[in-house]
């Protein structure tokens, strides 16, 4: 299943991001094939954030490149902004606004034809389970249905790549469980999830992993690959043993 | 009480590494203080003047001169027909017309009906009186100069006695407000909005949770901003005295006890509105609401409390700002000792404890 | 996609509990109240008398004060100390004090003195309160003068007959002058800063990153979110004019399209810097202060209290980086004198200019990646 003559999807060549004198991404070069789950690791402050911030368009590189879906961050970072859905670890859906009019604006925005929009919002909320919370305000959700909600939300519009940064935060592991289900389903679909974490039994999930520490890819593999190289029984461990290495203090 | 002092260590770092706030905050004071101080002025100069003289004999000119060496006025111009007023007005630059009645000086001698016309824009009410009562003045200077009268007998000279203000200062009236209006900016506004923030991030709750008595949670989220409260009081004071030529004539103690009283009430109600609201917005709106606006309406800090209609009046007795302008103004300005800020005092103080008690009351029934 | 942005900002614009009611509310309760509280009419001046002389002269100028109408006489105290009692308590705001034996002095002499001493920490009311004194006292001198020259020679001394007129407001009428300029007020926070603190509270939130990851442009999203308040602010400005029209029967001698056309521009040129200010503030307490700062000094350089031609000359020069001198002054001039768009020339031109320059700046100062 991981071969490696798949389409690539994201591409990055010595990708770096310097602040002033402080350098947040070091020169990072990976590939990520399409309908792959790919997980990427590191302790807080190894750049794992700003690495995606730099994928998704949010944030300019500082050299290097990179291609997310056959565009250039560097030059065409619009196109890329119609094909990839994002979720943050802070929840980006209006609290103020219902469970429907959410999933309305984000559909709107990302293009999906208004025909379109209300028969799909039903299904979804058919899939989901949430039939009865289409007019319940987004703020009186529960914090695992938002995350679901905002994952759902994400790829309404079929994007080919999904960026997930900590998706899974603060929820407990039933609910992690449930949401990584939705996560499998997705990628079976042939969407792509480029997922940060920091929970390494959610390591374990992904089909490759990649660690970072200060700044610098330092390991990239199957999780079990991983852990044979490294001559682990957990994820956690071989995450133990590079992290050991690190100088940068955590922010 | 060393882990009370690392809190309010905490809390002046968030303000002080906000670096907008900060220059805001201390800034505020001083920008607000010049702006009063230099532009409140209600005295009308330099008003721009057209003429209207069909006549433009020795007497029209004689008094045209009057108006050019007046320090009121600017002569702009002639103009050729009184139909040119009106259009004149409405490009809003002419403040006043002077019109003189034709042959005015041959008239003004022999008949004695000699007539000037002083159309005043009326826009502004309080401008336009001032403008013809300067202007009435200064023909009638010219009039009693160029009749050469003798000292008419039976005259009453009225002398003048300018109490306190004798070069009607507007900043006089203006300082104690801003004083009052700055301190209850700081204290209550900052302090209701930034406990809101804690509690809409919910740092707050994180906070709640430590070993610290909420209590004094409270006192440390206030301490900052008493002690920016006081830095600024004394840069208004330094700054009215040194640049704005005020005075303190009474005694500085008890203005600076009296200013502290009102801290202490403002400090209560940021206290009471932050125990009421969880986000900044509503605690940002209700200290707008429920204290700047008043403050500047109704505490006669802008406008004079005597002319509020009776019920805005009666409000106006349970804003804090307007007892302790009263209050400032008494000792800084009129001299005077605290028997004549006796009722002003204690009115603060009662507001002082009714408002902390009420707050740390709240405060504990919301936490607990 | 733009229309799903605007849907999405109508929505929670009706959704708040509060804004819908600030929009219909504020401009109907402050242009009620407002031009009650704004009153800087110099009404009653309260007087303190102190008579020494008890004459018939005294008592004659008395008259003269009480039926002047601009003062109220609080009290007739026994002597210059027990007056300046009353001026200390804030119960009086002059004294006239009539020396002993005026009279006797006036008519043996042909000159005596009166006393006036006024309360001067609020310049205005003290300095207008001994004017009008003056002006009773000259009259006085006039009245028995004329008496007495009557009855010695008939010629008389040649008067000048000095005619005031007000035009515009001819009752001199306060509310009419500040009524236009409280409609630029609300307008100026409900057009400029309520959005404002909108878009701080979406990046405080993150919800605006999440936009920044979709295809919506900062364009759209900045236009979407002005718009709703664009709308709330012409409701506003109706709202205003129907309130002034009903509370105070005033109505504009120029005409609505002048103001609603001026208004355009204003509200584009103040959401501009609303703009400015959200791009600087990271949080809502910063932007608040930066507010407040800024409309504290816009303000005080608009002339709406103070006329700007009496500031000294260099906060006159400094007043005309004030965009709300400029629209209050046209509200004013539409409102009272009637000015058309050719007599507005100069304001035109710099509300353009300051809606090219907040708006420009606006977008140079946005940074959508770091």
């Amino acid at each position: 299943m991981k071969s490696t003559t798949r389409d690539i999807v994201i591409s990055a060549q010595q990708l770096t991001k310097k602040f002033g004198r402080f350098t947040a991404v070091d020169a990072i070069s990976f590939d990520v094939y399409k309908g792959e789950i790919f997980g990427f690791l590191g302790a807080n402050g190894a750049g794992k954030t700003t690495a995606m911030r730099m994928l998704s368009g949010l944030s300019a590189a500082t050299s290097g490149r990179a291609t997310v879906a056959g565009y250039d961050i560097n030059t065409q970072p619009e196109q890329i902004k119609k094909t990839i859905g994002y979720m943050s670890q802070k929840f980006a859906l209006y609290d103020d606004l219902k469970v429907w009019e959410n999933i309305r604006l984000y559909a709107g925005i990302y293009g999906v034809p208004e025909k379109e929009i209300a028969p799909r919002t039903d299904r979804l909320l058919e899939q989901l389970g949430f039939e009865n919370e289409r007019n319940t305000m987004v703020k009186s959700l529960p914090l695992g249905w938002k995350q679901k909600l905002a994952f759902s939300v994400a790829i309404f519009h079929e994007p080919t790549v999904v960026f997930l940064d900590e998706p899974t935060g603060g929820v407990d592991p039933a609910a992690r469980r449930n949401f990584w289900e939705m996560i499998y389903d997705a990628a079976a679909r042939g969407i792509t999830v480029f997922a940060t974490t920091h929970y390494m039994d959610e390591a374990e999930y992904c089909d490759r992993v990649s660690i970072m520490v200060d700044g610098k890819i330092e390991a990239l593999d199957s999780p079990v690959q991983l852990k044979q190289t490294y001559n682990a029984r957990t994820m956690d461990e071989v995450f133990h043993q590079l992290a050991r290495t690190s100088t940068r203090k955590a922010d | 009480m060393n882990q009370f002092l690392t809190f309010v260590q905490k809390e002046f770092y968030h303000i002080f590494r906000d670096r907008w706030t900060t220059i805001i905050l201390l800034l505020l004071p001083v920008v607000m203080l010049i702006l009063f101080g230099f532009m409140m002025t209600t005295e009308v100069k330099n008003t721009r003047v057209a003429i209207f003289d069909p006549s433009r004999d020795i007497a029209t000119q004689g008094i045209i001169n009057k108006f050019t060496t007046s320090e009121y006025f600017i002569v702009e111009g002639y103009i050729d027909h009184p139909r040119e007023i009106e259009a004149l007005f409405r490009k809003g630059r002419i403040g006043l017309v002077l019109v003189f009645s034709e042959r005015f000086h041959e008239n003004w001698m022999h008949t004695g009906e000699a007539q000037v016309q002083l159309i005043a824009d009326g826009s502004d009410p309080n401008t336009a009186s001032t403008l013809t009562m300067y202007a009435t003045q200064l023909i009638n200077a010219y009039r009693q100069e160029s009749l050469d009268l003798p000292q008419t007998p039976l005259q009453l000279t009225p002398e003048i006695k300018l109490l306190y203000n004798p070069t009607l200062k507007g900043s006089y009236n203006f300082v104690p407000g801003v004083m009052g209006m700055i301190l209850m900016l700081i204290c209550a506004m900052m302090t209701s909005v930034s406990i809101a923030r804690e509690k809409e991030t919910g740092t707050m709750e994180v906070l709640l949770v430590s070993p610290m008595k909420s209590i004094q949670i409270i006192i440390a989220k206030v301490v900052p901003y008493f002690f920016i409260s006081v830095i600024n009081l004394t840069t208004v004071l330094v700054l009215s005295v040194f640049v704005l030529g005020m005075p303190v004539n009474g005694s500085l103690g008890l203005l600076i006890f009296i200013s502290l009283i009102y801290i202490f009430v403002s400090l209560a109600l940021g206290l009471l509105i932050s125990s009421a609201v969880d986000r900044q917005m509503v605690a940002l709106l209700i200290s707008a609401m429920v204290l700047m606006l008043p403050v500047i309406m109704l505490s006669g800090m802008m406008f004079p409390v005597e002319n509020l209609p009776g019920v805005l009046r009666w409000m106006s007795h349970v804003i804090p700002a307007k007892w302790y302008m009263i209050a400032v103004k008494k000792i800084m300005i009129e001299g005077l000792g605290f028997e004549a800020v006796a009722r002003e005092f204690v009115i603060l103080c009662s507001m002082a404890v009714l408002l902390i008690t009420a707050s740390v009351k709240r405060f504990k029934y919301r936490l607990e | 996609m733009i229309k799903y942005l605007i849907e999405k900002e109508f929505k929670q614009f009706f959704r708040n509990t509060f804004l819908p009611k600030v929009v219909v509310a504020l401009p109907f309760f402050a242009v009620l109240i407002f031009p009650l509280v704004a009153n800087f009419d110099v009404g009653h001046i309260n007087l303190s008398i102190v008579d020494n002389d008890k004459s018939p002269y005294s008592a004659q100028l008395i008259q003269k004060v009480a039926s002047s109408g601009y003062f109220s006489i609080t009290d007739v105290s026994a002597g210059y100390a027990a007056a300046l009692k009353s001026i200390e308590n804030n119960t009086a705001d002059a004294i006239l004090e009539i020396p002993g034996r005026m009279e006797a002095t006036l008519v043996r002499e042909g000159t005596a003195k009166v006393l006036i001493s006024a309360n001067t920490v609020n310049g205005m009311k003290g300095g207008l309160g001994s004017a009008y004194l003056s002006s009773i006292v000259a009259d006085f001198n006039a009245h028995i003068r004329s008496e007495l020259m009557q009855v010695k020679s008939g010629r008389a001394v040649p008067a000048l007959n000095i005619v005031p007129m007000y035009k515009f407001n001819p009752r001199l009428v306060y509310k009419v002058y500040m009524i236009p300029a409280i409609m630029i007020m609300i307008l100026a926070v409900v057009g400029g800063f309520l959005p404002a603190l909108n878009i701080v509270s979406e990046k405080e939130s993150g919800t605006i990153e999440q936009m920044n990851v979709t295809p919506v442009s900062k364009f759209q999203f900045i236009v979407a979110k002005l718009i709703p308040y664009w709308v709330a602010g012409f409701v506003v400005l109706t709202i205003s004019f129907l309130a002034a029209w009903v509370f105070y029967g005033l109505l504009p001698v120029g005409s609505f399209v002048t103001l609603y056309f001026f208004t355009s521009l204003f509200i584009l040129a103040i959401s501009g810097f609303g703009l400015v200010i959200s791009n600087y503030a990271a949080t809502i307490q910063q932007a608040i202060f930066m507010i407040f700062f800024f409309i504290i000094t816009f303000i005080f350089m608009s002339g709406l209290y103070t006329p700007v031609a009496s500031m000294p000359l260099w906060a006159q020069q400094l007043s005309i980086i004030s965009p709300l001198k400029y629209i209050i002054m046209v509200f004013r001039l539409v409102y009272l004198k009637g000015s058309t768009l050719p007599d507005l020339a100069v304001p035109f031109a710099a509300l353009s200019g300051f809606a090219v320059f907040f708006n420009g700046w606006a977008i140079l100062s946005y940074r959508k990646k770091n």
